[in-house]
């Protein structure tokens, strides 16, 4: 995306920190995370589970129990605060403006409705529809994220249809009221491989198609390489890099990124004899270290890391390590060869 | 790596399991469904068979039946020579120790309400006559083997991540000293990081121990790393087995090469590059009505007349590899 600050974008989100009730105090399930989504962009959120990438875009939507989340910061969509809004102005725009896609389309829908009432019933609640109008509209909908005979679709119940056609149908509902903004947590990750590619190439063709901007949420970094112009980092509820797509998978600056991608075993060309891995496991969030979250699994750390973080403002390739970029070098040959404690 | 000239740890020939479903008053009435379907293989003693396939395809299953977890409809099945297919349970029990399994779900495999020293401890409490203090330095021997400290192994599983509790899983497995591991989608649970600390701890123990695995997994990239030899199954049976590097070097079936392609790479497509279509189009058919002919047709981009009607065989295709296929992709020039 060409980078103009005067145009608003889509979705600013900053500053925004998620904390629920615990045991010893609040735990900060996201703390301090800002970025940008521009209109018809793709941006990518990686992170391993308990991450936070869910619950920040969970927290966009304003669809945390807001009794248990607080949530802190401001999420401005089209320039408009979300953080706050009543629940009836959010339930408008959610599934008009934004839509959302999650990992197992069978809770996202209803089993004892057909697939196309369901769609029918969307349209309707979120614009003047004429039965046999939504009717129609749903065929076409259901033609356009690739199902077969879109009108017998219409008619079957989704325990009828395979996991594949079932996202489709979930997408197809997600895009009903062409909106500005797909939310996509993991939508793949139920699904086999070969479907799993058609089901990407359909998010990159509907993009185009309808110009949609996407969040796609993942633990893949191959889905998100495939898909993303621009990515976020995330580890224990921070962004520890961003960056565009290219920058990101070829020069990447934080050593959990380094691990992340290391720690893949390649497809082709020699195989390694031990694959380079990241030693230990995530923290637990009433648990987290001083300063650098991830300083207890990196073999590049040293005595700044205790020191506690900037958090990253949004925009330009940076990331939330103390490496200068002339230690970088080095310090990556070290993370990928000789794993940190285990 | 295969000793050819030794005898095979596992021998599998003709292996079928059949389900029948439904009853004589629900709609559709009985079907039986071939969930494996005449599966040969063989494991040699010190290599790593890699088994992979998409959901539904009869991986599980051919595992459970291998380790007899599962009663076998027709075919064979030798254990050190000697033919297990239909021993009872009790016959079964002095072999056990020497065939065990790696179950996927860390969390499922665990008996909440023990301690990781007695979850490891069982095995050694069922099968030999260690007193406790002997089982106890037999248990920090094998955490010391997975990578738990002694402190540790006084804990409950909830206290341990997916990775950990994999190691737990692990070296509950290894308790008795098994020849044969059957590994059930040991990481496909597991995080990124924490998924590449487990394949390594595969390669680790395969070297100190001797270890002989079947490894099964749908991750295509993960199947590379760890095995020697790979099997790809689609629909309950084998349809392409060779040496990991030269089977995914060049594909030999279709449905493999299709399989490799829509793996997503983890790198930015070069500026301009046109983007790669999805080779493989719709779902896996249902077992319950596997199409005639050769089961992958409808799906193939290559399929012919041919294939419509004649099921191929699995054939030799030489250097170690053997296909089903009645139009192999040729090896690359």
């Amino acid at each position: 995306m060409p980078e103009t600050p005067e145009v608003t974008p889509l979705l600013q989100v900053r500053k925004l920190r998620v904390s629920f009730d615990g045991p010893a105090g609040p735990l900060h399930a996201v703390d301090g995370v800002s970025f940008d989504v521009g209109a018809g962009e793709v941006l990518g959120v990686v992170g391993e589970s308990g991450s936070g990438k869910s619950v920040t875009l969970l927290s966009v939507l304003g669809l945390l129990g807001h009794t248990h989340a607080r949530v802190e910061g401001s999420v401005r969509f089209r320039g408009r605060e979300l953080i706050g809004l009543p629940p009836r102005e959010l339930q408008r725009l959610r599934g008009r403006e934004i839509a959302m896609v999650f990992q197992d389309p069978m809770t996202a829908l209803t089993p004892v409705h057909r697939v196309g009432a369901q769609i029918v019933e969307q349209l309707q609640a979120h614009g003047r529809w004429s039965r046999s109008a939504a009717r129609a509209r749903a065929i076409e909908l259901l033609a356009a994220v690739g199902l077969p005979s879109p009108a017998a679709q219409f008619e079957r119940y989704p325990h009828e249809l395979s996991g594949g056609m079932r996202q489709r149908a979930v997408i197809a509902m997600a895009l009903s009221c062409n909106p500005a903004l797909l939310i996509a947590d993991e939508p793949t990750t139920a699904l086999d491989v070969t479907v799993q590619a058609q089901i990407l190439e359909l998010i990159h063709r509907l993009r185009s198609d309808f110009g949609s901007a996407v969040v796609l949420i993942s633990h893949d970094m191959g889905v998100v390489a495939g898909l993303a112009d621009r990515v976020l980092v995330m580890y224990a509820g921070r962004v520890v890099e961003q960056g565009s797509a290219r920058e990101l998978f070829d020069a990447a600056w934080h050593p959990y990124t380094w691990g992340l991608l290391g720690s893949i075993p390649p497809l082709a060309g020699p195989r390694p004899l031990r694959l380079p891995s990241i030693g230990g496991t995530p923290p637990a969030l009433d648990a987290l270290p001083p300063g650098c979250a991830f300083a207890p699994r990196c073999a590049a750390a040293d005595a700044r890391c205790q020191a506690p973080l900037p958090l990253l403002p949004p925009g330009a390739h940076a990331t939330a390590c103390v490496l200068t970029p002339a230690e970088r070098g080095a310090a990556r040959l070290r993370c990928l060869n000789g794993s940190a404690a285990p | 790596m295969s000793a050819q000239g030794t005898a095979p740890l596992l021998d599998v020939r003709g292996l079928s399991k059949r389900y029948t479903v439904g009853s004589v008053f629900a709609p559709g009435g009985r079907r039986v469904v071939q969930a494996v379907d005449d599966v040969s293989l063989c494991l040699w003693p010190g290599e790593t068979l890699g088994l992979v396939g998409e959901s539904g395809c009869g991986k599980s299953t051919l595992a459970r039946c291998l380790v007899r977890l599962l009663d076998v409809s027709a075919g064979t099945l030798h254990f050190e020579g000697r033919d297990i297919t239909h021993l009872g349970a009790r016959a079964m029990r002095p072999l056990r120790p020497r065939l065990q399994m790696v179950f996927q779900d860390p969390y499922a495999s665990l008996n909440p309400r023990r301690r990781v020293a007695d979850l490891i401890a069982e095995p050694l409490r069922v099968h030999t006559s260690m007193g406790a203090a002997q089982r106890l330095a037999r248990v920090e021997e094998l955490g010391a083997l997975v990578g738990l400290r002694p402190e540790q192994l006084q804990r409950w599983p909830h206290e341990f991540s997916g990775g950990q509790r994999q190691r737990i899983g692990i070296a509950r497995a290894l308790a008795l000293n098994p020849r044969l591991i059957v590994a059930d989608e040991p990481v496909s649970a597991l995080d990124v990081s924490v998924q590449a600390q487990v394949i390594n701890l595969f390669a680790d123990l395969r070297e100190r121990l001797g270890l002989t695995y079947l490894f099964i997994a749908h991750d295509l990239s993960v199947v590379r790393q760890v095995s020697t030899r790979t099997a790809v199954m689609y629909l309950g049976s084998i349809v392409e087995t060779g040496p990991t590097d030269a089977l995914y070097a060049a594909p030999a079936h279709p449905y493999t090469a299709a399989l490799i392609a829509a793996v997503p790479r983890p790198q930015v497509p070069p500026v301009g590059a046109p983007r790669a279509a999805p080779v493989l189009q719709g779902d896996p058919p249902s077992p319950l009505d596997p199409p005639a002919g050769c089961r992958f047709h409808p799906r193939c981009p290559a399929a012919t007349a041919l294939c419509r009607i004649t099921r191929p065989p699995l054939q030799d295709n030489g250097g170690g590899r053997a296909v089903a296929c009645h139009h192999p992709l040729p090896p690359p020039a």
